[in-house]
C-alpha cells in the first residue's frame, strides 16, 4: 500500500507492508537514529515525534501515520547538540545506544514543561531506560542545561 | 509478533463494525498489546480516522471517545478536577509518556484485563461503555460481559459530585500493578473497586452499612476485611493470592483515610 507523510518536514511518498512498523519505515528512509532496543514497547529508544507528541515508533503502524508528521533526531540536529553536550559533559552515557530516544523525550518534556522539578522529570522520562547508566548523570545534564537557558532567559 | 494482511482506517463506524464481524479482523486501538500477541490478522481496522480521539463535556457527563490515549486522560483538566486527581494517578505509573501517548482506552476497556489500572478507575468513576452494537451498558456489567465482536466507541462518566481516590501496589516503578484500588464516595454511597487481581476489575459496596456513621478510623479498617473478604484474588508471576489478598485490605483502607481526608478539606475550603 501506498502512504503519504511528512519526515523531518520533507514529504515523502513510499510503498509499504500493510504491518510495517513505522520504526523499520523511519530507519529504511535514512533515519538511523531510531533504535530497537526490545520487543515490548517498554524501552523508548524508538521515539519518535509524530504531530509533535513523543511515541513509539515501534508500536505504531507505517500505515496509520499516513498523512501525518513525524519528527526524527536528525530534524532536530541545532536543539539536540545544545542539550546533548551537557549529557556529554557529565559522562552520563557509556554505549550511548538509548540516547537519541532520551535526547528526543527530553526535548519534548521540555517543550511541555521548561522548568520542570525533579520528580517531574523523573516521571517523564521514567519510559526511557539506560542499562549501563543509574540515570544519575543524565539527571544532572538536564539540571545544567535547563539552568543554562534560564540563564539565557529564553527557553529551554 | 503480529502478522497484518490488510490495513484499513475506517470510513465509518458501520463499516469498521461490519468488517470486524470476521474472525479474522481485528480493531487495533493503540496497537501495543496486540503487536505482542503472536496471531495473524486478515483486516487490522483503525479507528482513528473518525474523530473518536476527543474528550467531549456535556452538562451531565464526559464522553470519552474510544481513541483517547492515556495520556490525555492524565492531563486533562476536568476529568481530574472531577476524580480528585484519580484520572492521572491511574495512569502516570503506566510505563512512559511515549507509550500513553499510544495506548488508547478503548483497547484497555474493552479487553478488560486482569491487570489493568484503567478498567479500575473508570469502574470506580461509575462509567458506562457506549457500544455500537449493544449500547448503553454499565462498566461494571462490561466488565463480566463475553467478548464479542462489537466496538467500544465511547466512555461516558457522569458528572456527580464526590471523592476518590486512586491507589496501585507495584513491585517496581512503570511496570504492570500488583493490586489496584479505587475507592470513590458520592452522596453517602461508598464503592471500592479492586483491579490487577489479577482479574479484571471489581465493584464492593458498603452492603453491611459499615460506613454508615462515616468513614473513620475503625470503619475503614472494618471496610477494608469487609471487601478483602468479598473479592477472590490470585496468584501470578508478581504476588501470590494471599499477598494479593492483604493489599486488598491495605488499599482499601488506605484509599478511604485518603476520602476522609478530602472531605475534610472540602469542609474547610468551604
Amino acid at each position: 500500500m501506498q502512504i503519504e507523510l511528512w519526515i523531518n518536514e520533507k514529504k515523502v511518498r513510499a510503498a509499504i507492508e500493510p504491518d510495517t512498523l513505522l520504526i523499520d519505515f523511519l530507519r529504511e528512509q535514512g533515519c538511523s537514529s531510531v533504535k530497537r532496543g526490545c520487543e515490548t514497547s517498554n524501552c523508548g529508544l524508538c521515539t519518535v515525534f509524530m504531530d509533535e507528541k513523543p511515541v513509539l515508533s515501534c508500536s505504531v503502524l507505517a500505515a496509520r501515520a499516513d498523512g501525518h508528521h513525524i519528527v526524527t533526531l536528525e530534524g532536530l540536529k541545532e536543539e539536540a547538540e545544545g542539550f546533548g553536550a551537557y549529557i556529554a559533559d557529565q559522562g552520563a552515557e557509556q554505549c550511548g545506544f538509548c540516547n537519541p530516544g532520551f535526547m528526543m523525550n527530553a526535548i519534548a518534556m521540555f517543550r511541555e514543561n521548561p522548568d520542570p522539578t525533579d520528580d517531574e522529570i523523573r516521571e517523564y522520562l521514567s519510559g526511557n531506560l539506560c542499562r549501563c547508566s543509574g540515570y544519575e548523570g543524565q539527571m544532572r545534564g538536564i539540571k545544567a542545561y535547563l539552568a543554562f537557558c534560564r540563564q539565557k532567559g529564553g527557553q529551554a | 509478533m503480529i502478522e497484518i494482511q490488510n490495513y484499513v482506517r475506517a470510513e465509518s463506524l458501520a463499516q469498521a463494525y461490519e468488517l470486524n464481524q470476521k474472525k479474522s479482523s481485528a480493531i487495533i486501538g493503540g496497537m501495543l498489546w496486540l503487536k505482542m500477541e503472536k496471531k495473524r490478522v486478515a483486516t487490522a481496522i483503525d479507528l482513528s480516522g473518525l474523530g473518536l480521539d476527543m474528550i467531549e463535556e456535556t452538562p451531565e457527563e464526559y464522553r470519552i471517545g474510544a481513541m483517547v490515549t492515556l495520556r490525555q486522560i492524565e492531563t486533562h483538566t476536568g476529568l481530574n478536577a472531577l476524580t480528585d486527581g484519580a484520572a492521572r494517578e491511574s495512569v502516570r505509573h503506566i510505563v512512559g509518556v511515549q507509550f500513553r501517548n499510544l495506548a488508547t482506552v478503548g483497547g484497555s476497556i474493552f479487553g478488560r484485563y486482569g491487570f489493568s489500572d484503567v478498567l479500575t478507575f473508570f469502574m470506580a468513576a461509575d462509567a458506562r461503555v457506549e457500544l455500537y452494537h449493544g449500547g448503553i451498558v454499565s462498566l461494571e456489567e462490561f466488565a463480566g460481559m463475553p467478548h464479542d465482536r462489537d466496538i467500544l466507541v465511547r466512555i461516558l462518566v457522569p458528572k456527580t459530585k464526590g471523592h476518590m481516590v486512586y491507589l496501585s501496589q507495584r513491585n517496581t516503578q512503570t511496570d504492570f500493578p500488583v493490586l489496584t484500588c479505587c475507592a470513590a464516595k458520592r452522596g453517602e454511597a461508598v464503592c471500592c473497586v479492586i483491579g490487577a487481581r489479577p482479574m479484571p476489575a471489581v465493584c464492593v459496596r458498603d452492603g453491611d452499612g459499615i460506613l454508615a456513621g462515616g468513614i473513620r478510623e475503625e470503619s475503614a479498617v472494618a471496610f477494608g476485611r469487609y471487601v478483602r473478604e468479598r473479592v477472590t484474588t490470585g496468584t501470578n508471576l508478581r504476588g501470590s493470592g494471599e499477598y494479593r489478598s492483604i493489599l486488598v485490605e491495605v488499599l482499601t483502607k488506605r484509599a478511604l483515610l485518603g476520602i476522609l481526608e478530602r472531605e475534610g478539606e472540602a469542609e474547610r475550603a468551604d
